[in-house]
């Protein structure tokens, strides 16, 4: 942990030698998470219910969603210019340190703008808690952060596949960010909006729906079946089958010609 | 101790033709081949050696030097390194050996070169008065007192090559590996940095693995060549010896004030004669049949000279024809 922070006092003094393109980015970020966060209130303030889910059923599972993937992003983002670190051989720096290659990879690339995306997921969650309906006690503010939380770890892991996929084919491929950058816009929506058969994949394959709509569920029903709350644990089993993927690959990793 | 046996790795290279016709049928269809980039290698290098590790361009030096820093895991073979095997004891063996890649940085460009030490300081967990004895030993011997607080970005190829260096021993590596390590650099630069060498093996008893095109720097530096080719191993063994089995041939320069006819013994070849009345006359000599004292005396006893030189085959052309003579 004490490394991740000197990683991150080095890249934020990096971002000091160029002043002025560092505050004109974070201005602009900022301005675009904005938009955004407008955006929503209007599609709000038009729709109250969308196929049977109400307005602060949307808003939950909106500002969670973003959320989780903020942080996620703030952090893992680094594996989306995964596919340039292979193809420049920085790589294979990465894998003759004394660390987890997945850490050193995050450590790598810490974007410092997308802070201005987490503000604007705070804001969010900060409007849609106390208008979504659900009487806070302790026990539902935790599985919030659960669901929060195990969020972040399936974002990641998303991340850490489609990097893992440029093992083999040395380009990044985009398929993954349907389920990255995607998901954050239809998350908006509790994932069963979109019919049985994506949230049976949702839930069953890639645990998006895991953290988002079942303990939702348990939130806003309080008759709904105990067993939804603890669902975003579930979810975290997802790293199984990704950490083999990474494996598999540095195993599979060829490097480039020297 | 670096044990490598029967070490071979398989590359598929995809190949088609230029164009925009053959770039969008090779969406569909490929021509793969496979490359053995090594095939059956094997040797072993005691502790505190220096070894050249040479070979031409795609001859497989980079890749046997990425096997042993745990970089890529090979198809099938053996490789230990002090008792570890580099690609299944990954983080416990990279923390015991340094790698320079002469081409690629490990310096963060934008901030001043002590910020990047610091930082491998905690990458290896370096304790803090074995860094700061490091730090002020490299920083004398490599002489960094001047750069070590400018970006790397504004430092000059040299100096540059001189903080990756200190960057890879910081934390007191058994073996070392440079690939290429004097590439781009000057004349100055490139006996800096073999003087530091030459020094860090003789004091520290480093382990030494070099690759490079440089052959001033293998004659300098390596007591013994390992030659790779095609990925096979061709030659394994000391330069000296090399040298005198490759090519028992002398060039033998003299200056005369006036030529005379020499009866030439077997063995000498004359090769040209510039001047007129007198000047210069170039021998070649099989050392074998004519030792060169005695062409000496024998030359001295016809002509009157002013000037004579030996020279050895170059170290190019003592490599040049050794891959001749393999055909790579």
């Amino acid at each position: 942990m004490k490394l991740y922070f000197h990683y991150l006092s080095l890249h934020i003094r990096e971002r000091m030698e160029y002043k002025k393109s560092f505050l004109l980015n974070l201005i602009g970020q900022f301005l675009g998470s904005f938009s955004a966060f407008l955006s929503v209130c209007f599609m709000f303030s038009r729709f109250h219910t969308v196929q049977g889910f109400t307005f602060s059923q949307v808003l939950l599972s909106f500002s969670v969603v973003l959320m989780a993937f903020s942080l996620s992003e703030c952090f893992f983002r680094g594996f989306d210019v995964f596919s340039t670190m292979i193809g420049n051989g920085e790589f294979d720096r990465v894998l003759v340190r004394p660390r987890s290659t997945v850490f050193l990879v995050i450590c790598s690339k810490l974007q410092l703008d997308r802070l201005s995306r987490m503000l604007q997921a705070l804001v969010m969650l900060g409007y849609a808690l106390p208008r979504c309906g659900v009487e806070w006690t302790l026990p539902r503010v935790g599985v919030l952060i659960m669901m929060i939380g195990c969020g972040m770890v399936v974002f990641c892991c998303l991340f850490i596949c489609g990097a893992t996929l440029s093992f083999f084919t040395i380009e990044s491929i985009e398929i993954i960010n349907i389920f990255t950058d995607g998901a954050r816009e239809f998350g908006a929506y509790p994932f069963a909006v979109y019919g049985k058969g994506v949230l049976r994949l949702l839930t069953f394959v890639v645990p998006l729906a895991c953290f988002q709509y079942w303990p939702m569920l348990w939130l806003m029903q309080p008759d709904s079946p105990l067993f939804y709350a603890f669902c975003p644990l579930l979810s975290l089993l997802f790293v199984i089958p990704v950490s083999l993927l990474w494996r598999l690959g540095v195993r599979k990793y060829c490097s480039t010609g020297s | 101790m670096i044990e490598v046996e029967h070490l071979c790795k398989t590359f598929t290279v995809s190949r088609r033709d230029a164009g925009m016709k053959q770039a969008l049928g090779a969406l569909f269809r490929r021509e793969k081949e496979t490359i053995r980039a090594l095939d059956d290698v094997s040797f072993r290098i005691e502790d505190g050696e220096m070894v050249g590790y040479i070979g031409p361009n795609g001859a497989g030096k980079s890749s046997t030097i990425k096997v042993m820093s745990g970089i890529l895991t090979p198809d099938s073979g053996n490789c230990r390194i002090n008792g570890l095997v580099p690609w299944k004891q990954r983080k416990e063996h990279v923390s015991r050996i340094g790698v320079v890649f002469g081409s690629r940085s490990q310096l963060w460009w934008d901030i001043p070169v002590t910020d990047s030490f610091a930082l491998l300081r905690d990458i290896y967990r370096i304790p803090d008065d074995v860094y700061h004895k490091n730090l002020s030993r490299l920083t004398e011997m490599l002489s960094l007192q001047q750069i070590l607080r400018t970006p790397a970005r504004q430092l000059s190829l040299g100096q540059r090559m001189r903080c990756e260096i200190a960057a890879s021993l910081l934390h007191d590596p058994a073996v070392l590996f440079l690939d290429e390590p004097t590439i781009g650099l000057d004349a100055v630069s490139k006996l800096a940095v073999r003087d530091f060498i030459r020094q860090l093996n003789r004091e520290k008893a480093t382990t030494i693995i070099l690759t490079t095109h440089d052959m001033q720097d293998i004659e300098a530096l390596a007591g013994r060549i390992i030659l790779i080719g095609k990925g096979k191993i061709l030659m394994d063994g000391d330069t000296g010896q090399l040298s005198r089995q490759l090519s028992p041939s002398r060039t033998v320069r003299v200056s005369v004030r006036r030529f005379a006819d020499i009866p030439l013994p077997q063995g000498v070849q004359l090769i040209e004669k510039r001047g007129e009345e007198g000047g210069q006359l170039i021998f070649s000599v099989d050392t074998e049949k004519v030792p060169i004292p005695q062409l000496i005396s024998l030359l001295s006893a016809h002509l009157e000279m002013y000037d004579l030189s030996v020279e050895n085959v170059s170290m190019d052309e003592l490599v040049l024809s050794l891959y001749r003579k393999y055909q790579i």
